[in-house]
């Protein structure tokens, strides 16, 4: 037994790799199945745009560098209607240009996935300092009512993990996932040790059963989303960025426009249960909890463990998932804890959400930056020390 | 024997069929829609049927005549 | 089967509600017409065939055909297209865009498109003029023109489509008016069969809001006025600058060979990477 452990570390230790998060995020990618990449370079996301030009086509993949951000997403967009898991990734300034494009993959139902590696804004703002600023652009950034799915890392092996998931969340409900991560994740590295691709479930588009004509390309098939074939698979059928009926042709007969809006809202509000990802460290008995993500999750954890080390009751909820805005999971902690602290590197966006789904019962305390600077673990210390009862 | 066939239900009665029939085969009716007036000059160079935007005429060969 | 019936059972969708949604005497319908008529005659399965459009009265042709097909965004047509070629190269691809569309909002994926050299087809409906949204003036709108944006005379020059794309690189560039329908005929069927990024200026009437300000009424006119005002590119040589004013020049205007972005991609694999 001892001497089995002993084997697995040693192997563990063989496959530990030291890897920056832009490079992770790409070995997720390639994991999950992404074999098509349009990006156009803009700091601090050029890293996965680079290791991607490098990498992709060494396993049959298509990499393009494209004239600017909305015409990376138009090409990914195209790729995946051809039947390719595609991705991009961009910054702040970029990430506006491509909000035309959410829209449109969130309409037209196109899985993909876009990463945002956060800097401060707004406009050209502060290349390359940190923010979190983006979090509801990421949320509303395109025009219309519509629901997304955005995950944020908080370390180089989170990052990998979570643009796995990223796949498979776009191709389980037919829309784009954003990954929002930050520069000093991005950035940074860390000795992480990647899991073997068995080890890895991947998600995969769901394939009519039925012959061509059929299939009804934007039916319900009782789960929300409706089966996709590729183009050139013999399922001919029409994607528009307008409201469509059943078959993807043009309505704007007040039914047709309701149930198609009710089926894309349905997608993820009936399946919130499964997107409370998070993780919690001493929560059990914490008088106050840290609510936080991305990098100032990392110095929530340090401010947290000082905490405790001075006999302080605090701990930390750390968000994977930022939107849909996990409100169980948050409503948890309201009920256990008499106070709630939100870090953020903005002027308080999640923070505005905690305050929406609270009771009443917890009394919700912010600490934002908006200088371009991390927030740090003595910054939260110093807080936690100053409200604790 | 050619025919022409024209499908009213589609035809918008813009008139570029009438218009640019090297043969003058066809004319207006009294609303608008061609109407075959000289079938006997028509030489099937099917000019009336390419240009037409909505598909709405058809020149052939009648089979059965 | 007579023949014009034999094209519209086979490619038009029986689903959608005709006639179509263009006004009375749109060139869009009779460059739609030329186009399945082309596809027919190559012999393209419709499974292999995907048709894109963009933003305008020219987004809307897709949705009638019976292929892959695919409305995007405004402008965006060409970059959609890049991705399916190249996620999936024996798919014949196909854009239609409109010149407010494809050559303003569009303009910069335009030229990038055909200096990349991706296979695509594409097709650019001038009619010089912004038709879905009431008339404005666009890239291709004659200078002192009144449109609805122009109320007093546009001020700016208009682009020469054609020469633009020339000039960006395509392998393939030709100009038609739609009542030329040999020509037209012809250069589609040969940007179809090109290997590399083909794109054909089709002219075609708006008469709804370009006739308008053309003082012509009819869709008539507007033909003959093309016919009239139509120089091909072998009798434009014969004709000094003087003779060519206010002409516009058809037929083939590039015709040349460059590798594409697939076979790019093909050499990276299996000559640099061996995989």
């Amino acid at each position: 037994m001892k001497k089995d452990k002993e084997k697995e570390q040693k192997q563990e230790e063989q496959n530990r790799i030291l890897l920056q998060g832009n490079e992770a995020c790409v070995r997720g990618a390639l994991m999950a199945g992404c074999r098509f990449y349009a990006g156009y370079p803009i700091t601090p996301a050029t890293e996965i745009t680079e290791v991607m030009a490098r990498e992709l086509p060494k396993v049959g993949g298509v990499f393009i560098q494209m004239e600017d951000e909305i015409a990376s997403l138009g090409a990914v967009i195209g790729a995946s209607l051809a039947g390719a898991k595609s991705m991009t990734a961009t910054s702040g300034p970029g990430f506006s240009l491509m909000q035309e494009h959410i829209g449109y993959a969130c309409m037209a139902e196109v899985p993909c996935v876009v990463v945002d590696v956060m800097r401060a804004g707004p406009s050209t703002g502060l290349p390359t300092q940190p923010s979190q600023g983006d979090v509801m652009q990421a949320r509303w950034g395109t025009h219309g009512d519509h629901s997304i799915v955005v995950l944020s890392p908080s370390s180089v092996y989170e990052f990998f993990e979570l643009t796995i998931q990223a796949f498979n969340l776009s191709e389980r409900y037919r829309m784009p996932t954003i990954l929002l991560a930050d520069q000093i994740v991005a950035h940074m590295r860390e000795g992480i040790v990647l899991p073997s691709k068995e080890d890895i479930e991947i998600e995969d588009r769901p394939q009519p059963t039925v012959p061509p004509e059929w299939h009804i390309p934007y039916g319900d098939p009782g789960t929300g989303v409706p089966p996709m074939p590729a183009f050139g698979e013999g399922y001919r059928y029409h994607v528009t960025g307008l409201h469509h009926d059943l078959r993807g042709y043009p309505t704007t007969r007040k039914e047709e426009v309701e149930s198609l809006m009710r089926r894309l809202f349905s997608k993820i509000s009936n399946d919130l249960e499964r997107l409370q990802w998070f993780d919690s460290f001493y929560t059990e008995d914490a008088v106050i909890t840290v609510i936080a993500y991305g990098c100032v999750a990392r110095a929530g954890m340090q401010a947290v463990k000082e905490a405790r080390a001075k006999g302080l009751k605090v701990g930390l909820l750390k968000l994977k998932v930022l939107w849909p805005f996990m409100r169980r999971t948050v409503t948890t902690i309201l009920d256990s804890s008499q106070k709630v602290l939100v870090p953020e590197m903005n002027v308080g966006h999640i923070s505005r959400e905690v305050k929406r789904v609270n009771q009443g019962n917890c009394e919700i305390l912010t600490l934002n930056k908006i200088d371009g600077t991390p927030i740090t673990p003595a910054e939260i210390l110093e807080t936690l020390e100053e409200v604790y009862p | 024997m050619k025919r022409v066939d024209i499908y009213r239900g589609w035809c918008k009665r813009c008139g570029i069929c009438i218009a640019f029939c090297p043969k003058h085969v066809l004319e207006a009716d009294k609303d608008g829609f061609p109407t075959v007036k000289d079938l006997e000059q028509c030489s099937g160079c099917k000019l009336c049927e390419i240009r037409c935007p909505d598909f709405a005429i058809v020149v052939s060969k009648d089979e059965e005549g | 089967m007579r023949e014009t019936s034999h094209l519209v059972h086979k490619y038009l969708r029986p689903t959608m509600r005709f006639p179509h949604i263009w006004c009375p005497g749109c060139g869009i319908g009779i460059f739609m017409h030329a186009l399945i008529r082309i596809i027919d005659r190559i012999g393209y399965s419709k499974d292999d065939v995907v048709l894109v459009s963009g933003i305008g009265c020219s987004g809307r042709l897709p949705v009638y055909v019976d292929f892959n097909t695919l409305h995007t965004t405004h402008g965006r047509a060409l970059t959609f297209a890049t991705g399916i070629k190249l996620a999936k190269p024996r798919l014949k691809v196909i854009t239609i865009m409109g010149d407010g569309d494809g050559v303003s909002i569009g303009g910069n994926h335009l030229i990038h498109a055909a200096r990349r050299n991706v296979e695509i087809a594409s097709f650019i409906i001038n009619n010089q003029v912004y038709g879905m949204t009431g008339g404005q003036c666009s890239p291709t709108t004659p200078y002192g023109a009144r449109t609805t944006s122009s109320p007093y005379g546009n001020p700016e020059a208009a682009f020469d489509v054609s020469r633009l794309v020339e000039a960006a690189g395509a392998t393939f560039v030709g100009r038609t008016t739609v009542y030329h329908t040999t020509l037209l005929d012809r250069l589609i069927e040969k940007a179809l069969t090109k290997n590399g990024f083909a794109m054909v200026e089709v002219i075609a009437q708006c008469v709804t809001y370009a006739g308008r300000w053309l003082g012509l009424a009819s869709p008539a006119e507007m033909m003959a006025w093309q016919r009239d005002n139509s120089v091909t590119v072998e009798k434009a040589k014969e004709l000094n600058e003087t003779e060519l004013a206010g002409k516009t020049i058809i037929g083939v205007l590039a015709d040349r060979e460059r590798p594409t972005y697939n076979e790019e991609c093909t050499k990276l694999r299996t000559q640099e990477l061996k995989v």
